[in-house]
């Protein structure tokens, strides 16, 4: 065996899925004794690559080379065996039994046919303390902490012998002490020649622990660096395939720059009180003191990688999850939503980023999906008023141009847009005073896409407002007349009119400071205290 | 995909195209009729008024039942504690007869409906799993239901309560007498039929099952849909539980409903509600409530063992979940 030869080898990786190309000729090296960084944007084939390296999913292209040998893993079982190990956010051990059969599961060493105990929990305890991990190996797993829980999974890839240690979102539940004993845990695996691969979208934790960084887009390899030296500002630039130079505009169909046409407008607007004013929202580590201000007839836009809190933040706005701390006021009313339900009767509108998983009722009819949020208003004592239910999905059908072979076809059989589309419906019917739009265009085609944003710019105005989650720098852009843009749950940058191009956003992300909101949040938390005790919107 | 709607459009369009939607149940209506008529041309006996009016006696209790296994299930959860709801439903009206029969009667539902509510706040509220939560419930509402017969048989008279299990409307041209249960069991079967298409209620216990998230940020009152829906299961098994009460002009509270809530989920499977939730017929649920009845009547008038019947069931029902399968896009 050569000494030249990188420990882990990956090239020209491909995976296609039912005709949807995830991985396109990827390659991957990993040296000993190396912390490597893997990042890239939703569907950019992270996941799709890390299954393949440990033997979950079988490659339709390219070659794997562990210590300069060719390797074909049938199953994550054989990938650990040979020294490959994955560790996913959400922990796959047995809660029930100790810390020392969870690491040798399977393998558990054996006297005259049955467990040996002693043996096992000393060699597990020897593991442990080669972690530097003070944890007693007969105690049951269920009694950690899942930060804890997490350092056992990694301690039975050691175990193993494990050479790669893959990282899935380690730090994505952790606390911050239980981070730096996660950081302590990985410079041990480096010390002894072990290549970690760490995901995670917190760029300060992987300047503090990775050498090098490799990034993927779209399922392609960007390239790989090493991280000392790199930019956020170049990083954030390579994930999000822009360059810094030469930025490209006006490929949406919000028509126009509205940071300049709405410059003089928003000079007036400028005195008018808000309609909606979230300020202080604060979620454990996924949103810290994020305030978001729009006014009628505004687009506000939300900028940020995966992960900033973009959702988080409309999620608490419209109750779907509960702030810890904060206050959301609508046309200058105190809202206090514990349920969706008492958001929409406030007059907010959510229309959420995964249109499958949380936006559609795959079994009932577009009629039926489109008046799910309006049928309270159009039933009497409990029966739904079909005459009324008619009137308004025909209505909406037309002035959105859903495709469909009729009212009463199932919503899964329609297109992409055509869904989101009956989903956007499902929110105008309620003649909301304000719309939270996740990711509006995200997965549908061209043509669906230009008619949304068209849409979305009409109802603003009329005097909707609006708050726009959206990854598409272009739809920031032309379409919001502010940008919010998020960091690691802070608010890191607020753009307006003219200061709203892509590439203030990029620096924004990769750059902004949050001290700017520093004040505004410590205001709003003393006023928080004052009126807690307001109630909650009305129930229907 | 570009646009345009993904099925062939033409499906979509007429009378074929409402069969195929139906899917399974139209393909358990096919099953009823084929059996119905074949036991009427070669059954002795089965082409009968008052035969027909005996299987729809024999179904009634498990119709009633089914019908609020059709809504649980269209939740995506199970209640397997029906049979002994209607015990504890049968055994309070039983012991409480002295107190007049209004009295007994609403004491009895109110805890049916009451041992409902508790389901579905354990399984909604607490998020343990529907089969655990009603297993559960099964067990300990047999045994509470015999703790108050205090083991035993517990026979009464009383003539008004009676007519419910055993009374006559009628006489009817062409049918003559209706049992006065099996008009009741019409009665919530078309209340079934018109709660899942025509109201709010109906449209949310679909939208529960079919995507709970979406449902919740759609602003529909998820914990509030689910205990209904096992509080309606749990009435209407504590109306099944009377009605076997009075038929039977005795509680016994080891037997009645033993098992049913096993027939009540084969009624539903086979006519066409999946067990994973999100869809709703109450109309295939009548069907395959019937087919079951059939089966188990005609073998029986043919002198055929009981267990072929069984076997010939379990056939049906892999059948039903065969047709049912997810197909794989």
């Amino acid at each position: 065996m050569s000494t030249t030869e990188p420990l882990l080898r990956m090239e020209g990786i491909t995976k296609i899925f039912s005709g949807h190309t995830a991985l396109a000729g990827v390659d991957l090296t990993l040296e000993r004794g190396e912390v490597h960084a893997l990042v890239g944007e939703n569907g950019a084939g992270k996941s799709t690559l890390i299954k393949i390296m440990t033997g979950a999913y079988t490659r339709d292209g390219g070659q794997v080379f562990l210590e300069g040998r060719p390797v074909e893993f049938a199953s994550p079982e054989d990938a650990q065996e040979a020294g490959v190990v994955a560790v996913y956010q959400e922990v796959n051990l047995l809660a029930y039994r100790t810390v020392a059969e969870n690491i040798f599961l399977g393998r558990e060493p054996r006297r005259f046919g049955l467990i040996d105990w002693k043996r096992m929990n000393a060699a597990a305890g020897e593991i442990l303390q080669r972690l530097g991990l003070e944890i007693d190996p007969r105690a049951t797993l269920g009694s950690l902490n899942i930060a804890l829980r997490q350092m056992i999974a990694i301690a039975r890839g050691v175990s193993f012998g494990a050479k790669v240690v893959v990282l899935d979102e380690p730090t994505s539940s952790l606390t911050e002490h239980e981070v730096s004993i996660l950081y302590d845990v990985i410079r041990r695996l480096k010390a002894e020649g072990a290549a970690v691969v760490y995901i995670s979208h917190r760029f300060d934790e992987l300047y503090a622990v990775c050498d090098r960084v490799t990034i993927l887009r779209d399922g392609r390899l960007v390239g790989t660096r090493p991280l000392a030296g790199l930019e956020k500002l170049d990083l954030v630039c390579l994930m999000l395939g822009k360059q810094r130079e030469e930025l490209r505009q006006g490929t949406t169909a919000f028509g126009r720059h509205a940071g300049e046409a709405e410059e003089s407008g928003r000079e007036s607007a400028a005195d008018e009180a808000p309609l909606l004013r979230a300020a202080g929202l604060t979620r454990g580590r996924k949103l810290n003191g994020v305030t978001v201000e729009a006014r009628r007839g505004e687009i506000v836009g939300m900028a940020g990688l995966l992960g900033s809190g973009r959702t988080e933040t409309a999620r608490v706005i419209f109750g779907a999850d509960k702030a810890e701390a904060g206050e959301i006021y609508l046309d200058g009313e105190r809202i206090n939503p514990r349920a969706p339900g008492d958001a929409i009767a406030a007059g907010l509108a959510f229309l959420s980023e995964d249109r499958k998983a949380e936006g559609i009722i795959p079994e009932l009819s577009v009629r039926e999906n489109l008046t799910l949020a309006a049928l309270p208003t159009l039933s009497s004592m409990g029966i739904v008023s079909r005459a009324r239910q008619s009137e308004i999905v025909e209505r909406y059908m037309k002035r959105l141009g859903i495709k469909a072979a009729s009212a009463d076809q199932k919503i899964r059989e329609l297109s992409g847009g055509n869904q989101q589309k009956v989903l956007l419906a499902r929110w105008l019917c309620k003649h909301p005073k304000f719309l939270i739009l996740d990711e509006p265009t995200r997965g549908i085609d061209i043509g669906a896409k230009g008619e949304i944003q068209a849409l979305v710019n009409e109802l603003a105005e009329s005097g909707l407002g609006v708050l726009m989650i959206s990854s598409e720098l272009e739809e920031l852009v032309e379409g919001s007349s502010r940008v919010i843009v998020l960091r690691d749950g802070q608010r890191v940058g607020e753009l307006r009119g003219a200061e709203i191009t892509q590439d203030a956003i990029i620096h924004a992300m990769a750059e902004g400071s949050a001290t700017g909101d520093g004040e505004a949040s410590a205001d709003d938390k003393a006023t928080a205290t004052d009126s807690s005790a307001a109630p909650s919107a009305d129930e229907r | 995909m570009v646009d345009a709607t993904r099925a062939n459009p033409a499906t979509h369009n007429g009378v074929l195209a409402r069969l195929a939607a139906l899917g399974p149940t139209y393909g358990a209506l096919v099953a009823l009729v084929l059996l119905f008529v074949g036991n009427c041309l070669f059954t002795t006996n089965f082409n009968d008024v008052n035969n027909f009016k005996n299987i729809l006696v024999e179904v009634t209790p498990k119709m009633l039942v089914a019908v609020g296994m059709t809504l649980v299930i269209a939740t995506g959860g199970i209640d397997l504690s029906v049979g002994s709801v209607m015990a504890v439903a049968s055994a309070l009206v039983a012991t409480n007869l002295d107190s007049g029969l209004g009295v007994a009667v609403l004491i009895a539902m109110l805890a049916a409906t009451a041992v409902g509510t508790v389901n579905g706040a354990l399984i909604s509220g607490f998020r343990i799993q529907p089969i655990i939560v009603t297993l559960g419930m099964l067990i300990a509402g047999r045994g509470a239901a015999q703790l108050m017969n205090s083991g035993k048989l517990i026979p009464f008279t009383d003539p008004t309560f009676e007519y419910l299990g055993k009374g006559m409307v009628g006489p009817l041209p062409l049918v003559g007498g209706v049992p006065v249960q099996v008009l009741v069991m019409l009665a919530v079967v078309a209340l079934g039929i018109f709660v899942v298409r025509a109201t709010a209620f109906g449209r949310y216990v679909i939208a529960v099952g079919g995507n709970e998230a979406a449902a919740h940020l759609a602003g529909i009152k998820v914990h509030r849909t689910k205990i209904s829906v096992y509080a309606l299961s749990a009435l209407l098994a504590g109306l099944a539980g009377l009605i076997e009460t009075s038929r039977l002009g005795a509680s016994d509270a080891a037997k009645v409903g033993l098992n049913i809530e096993l027939d009540a989920i084969a009624a539903v499977v086979v006519g066409g509600t999946p067990l994973t939730g999100g869809r709703a017929t109450v109309v295939g649920t009548f069907i395959g409530a019937l087919i079951m009845q059939i089966i188990t009547t005609s073998f029986n008038m043919r002198g055929i063992p009981f267990s072929w019947g069984l076997v010939l069931k379990a056939a049906i029902i892999l059948i039903a979940v065969y047709i049912q399968r997810p197909k794989v896009a």
